[in-house]
């Protein structure tokens, strides 16, 4: 590295802060899933105040109201109404909430696991990272959706019992990204002037490791969050998920199918939603690798 | 070479052990199995009478070591909704599920491939544009979605291929798309990536520079060593695939054992559920296994490793 590269911030060239914000914006990916999955959270969060209806309510003598672009429809249900009568809209407005919960909390649980166990495979090697990819490979080898839907069905269909059962089993790669980048950096010098220091393990794991693994942390996050939606939605369509009155698009998507023949936009709209919101976060993700990507800093 | 076989057959089988203590526990978290047994109706004598019979009053362990016995000799109890021996039912709907993975996996490789390849060879080009389209498409799409849709548009719109069913091979059409779909993603950036590193090598420059023909430095010398990762990952989604056919089978009514574990999942009849769990696992470490031994054979550095 030279003098010049080292003072560029201090001789005029751009603050770090706009480096990274060049870097964000300047990444085409990045801001598209950045910016619809922003759009689908503020709906998700604002579904109080901006549905028209409540999505609970059954008006069971305006069933399936085509959508405002069809024939037959009207501004009163803008996406029209399902087999209940229960706007279209609403139900799909509340059901980003049940998607970005489930992602979120089922990516939290199993990012926990998996990061603890990853961490400490890669640091400590040895027989703890015999151990830990043994239950990397076990897990792997059990069918993830049989097994979720087998203990979903004994234990009941919830959204607890989801999140559980889903934060549960997808940390296999959070386990194995996290034990990988651990094992490249352990060995570095800051790593090695940190043990002679006197760190504690804990302290050197949380102040040193940690703050340098975040980055693969955060894009497996958005991968797991994606895979935890999409396997909440195939649950909640097989029946054996969020149950009905909730309007999950999974189950939105199950109740539609029924008129699969008739009014196919049923299946259509919840699933493009559910397509656009996975979209979004693998773009964000994908994003995310590139922008922190060491490489293409500066 | 046998060093290597003997430490990963041992490590299979550990893993084997594993799953099967894993899913025997599954039965016990479904409750009484006497009582589901016995039926409706069926008074405390009868129930006493099974649990006795089918030993569920002695003590776990020893339960679990009997039932591991019997599952090794192939026998998985009794399905209590159909009351005859779980691995008659199980061998009656493999065949499906395995025609459909198999089927799922070979579309995957001949989309996954050459599409992997040309987006290498060209990259930045139209075939790049396509491949990358493809699989962000195919990371994002709800498989039973796709599935549904595909429905709609070529069996109740078009009337190419039939609704739903396993009667023939045209059922298998839209269900081997969508299982293969799903795989295709991984298997074509992994080819792209590997075609990519190794055009630069230097052995692909001395072919060329030895005047051998572009399509032969492509397919023999570049791709044959480029292929070698996409083995093992085409074995691993195999398996994933065989545990994803639960939602594809049941989306299309193929009646495998996809379709059977849905239905025992629904039924509460966890005998077969278990075996199922079981015996998909044990499939999955033994593709696994058998794409490491077949890495090592095509790349003798990983057997060093």
């Amino acid at each position: 590295m030279t003098e010049q590269t080292i003072n560029a911030p201090e001789t005029g060239g751009p603050s770090w802060a706009a480096q990274l914000r060049q870097r964000i914006f300047g990444h085409l990916g990045l801001t598209i899933g950045g910016g619809i999955l922003t759009l689908i959270v503020l709906c998700a969060l604002l579904a109080g105040v901006i549905a028209p209806h409540d999505p609970y309510v059954q008006e069971l003598t305006n069933r399936f109201a085509s959508p405002v672009w069809m024939d037959g429809g009207g501004w009163d249900h803008i996406l029209g109404t399902d087999h209940l009568g229960r706007d279209y809209l609403s139900r799909l407005l509340y059901g980003a909430r049940i998607s970005l919960l489930i992602g979120i909390v089922a990516a939290l649980i199993s990012g926990m696991i998996g990061t603890i166990m990853g961490v400490s495979a890669g640091y400590f090697g040895g027989k703890v990272d015999a151990v830990v990819m043994f239950l990397i490979t076990v897990r792997l080898s059990m069918p993830v959706v049989l097994v979720a839907l087998a203990v979903v069905a004994l234990f009941g269909g919830s959204l607890f019992v989801v999140v559980t059962v889903l934060g549960l089993l997808l940390w296999d790669r959070f386990a194995v990204v996290m034990r990988s980048c651990t094992m490249q950096i352990r060995d570095l010098d800051y790593i090695t002037s940190a043990k002679a220091l006197g760190c504690s393990t804990p302290r050197i794991l949380l102040t040193e490791i940690m703050p340098n693994v975040l980055n693969s942390l955060i894009v497996v996050v958005t991968l797991e969050m994606a895979h935890a939606i999409v396997l909440e939605a195939a649950l909640s369509f097989l029946g054996l998920g969020v149950q009905p009155p909730l309007p999950s698009w999974g189950l939105m998507i199950s109740e539609g199918k029924d008129m699969l023949l008739f009014e196919p936009w049923l299946i259509t709209i919840p699933g493009v939603a559910l397509f656009t919101l996975i979209f979004a976060i693998n773009m964000l993700g994908d994003g995310i690798r590139d922008v922190t990507a060491p490489e293409n800093r500066n | 070479m046998l060093h290597f076989f003997l430490k990963r057959l041992a490590l299979a089988a550990l893993v084997a052990l594993t799953v099967s203590l894993i899913s025997f526990s599954l039965l016990f978290l479904a409750g009484d199995p006497a009582i589901a047994l016995a039926g409706e109706g069926a008074t405390d004598a009868d129930i006493h009478a099974i649990r006795t019979q089918y030993g569920f009053d002695r003590p776990v362990m020893e339960q679990y070591l009997f039932w591991l016995k019997n599952a090794l000799a192939g026998d998985f109890g009794t399905s209590y909704y159909f009351k005859t021996p779980v691995i008659n039912l199980i061998a009656e709907k493999m065949p499906t599920t395995m025609i459909l993975g198999l089927s799922a996996i070979s579309f995957a490789i001949l989309l996954s491939i050459p599409l992997g390849v040309l987006a290498a060879v060209k990259p930045n080009s139209l075939f790049d544009r396509i491949a990358l389209f493809i699989s962000v498409i195919g990371q994002a799409i709800p498989s039973f979605w796709f599935g549904l849709i595909l429905i709609v548009t070529f069996a109740v719109k078009l009337r190419w291929v039939p609704v739903s069913g396993s009667d023939s091979w045209q059922h298998f059409i839209l269900p081997t798309i969508v299982l293969g779909y799903y795989a295709t993603p991984a298997i074509m950036r992994l080819t792209r990536a590997g075609m990519l590193e190794v055009l630069r090598a230097d052995y692909i420059r001395t072919a060329r520079a030895k005047g051998i023909r572009p399509g032969k430095v492509l397919f023999k010398h570049a791709l044959r060593n480029a292929v070698i990762p996409v083995v093992g990952l085409a074995a691993v989604q195999l398996g994933f695939m065989l545990g994803g056919s639960v939602i594809i089978e049941s989306i299309f009514a193929l009646n495998g054992a996809g379709f059977l574990a849905f239905e025992s999942i629904s039924r509460n009849d966890f005998p077969v559920v278990q075996a199922l769990i079981l015996i998909f696992s044990l499939i999955y470490v033994l593709l696994t296994l058998l794409a490491d031994l077949l890495n090592a054979w095509l790349d003798p550095r990983i057997r060093v490793a």
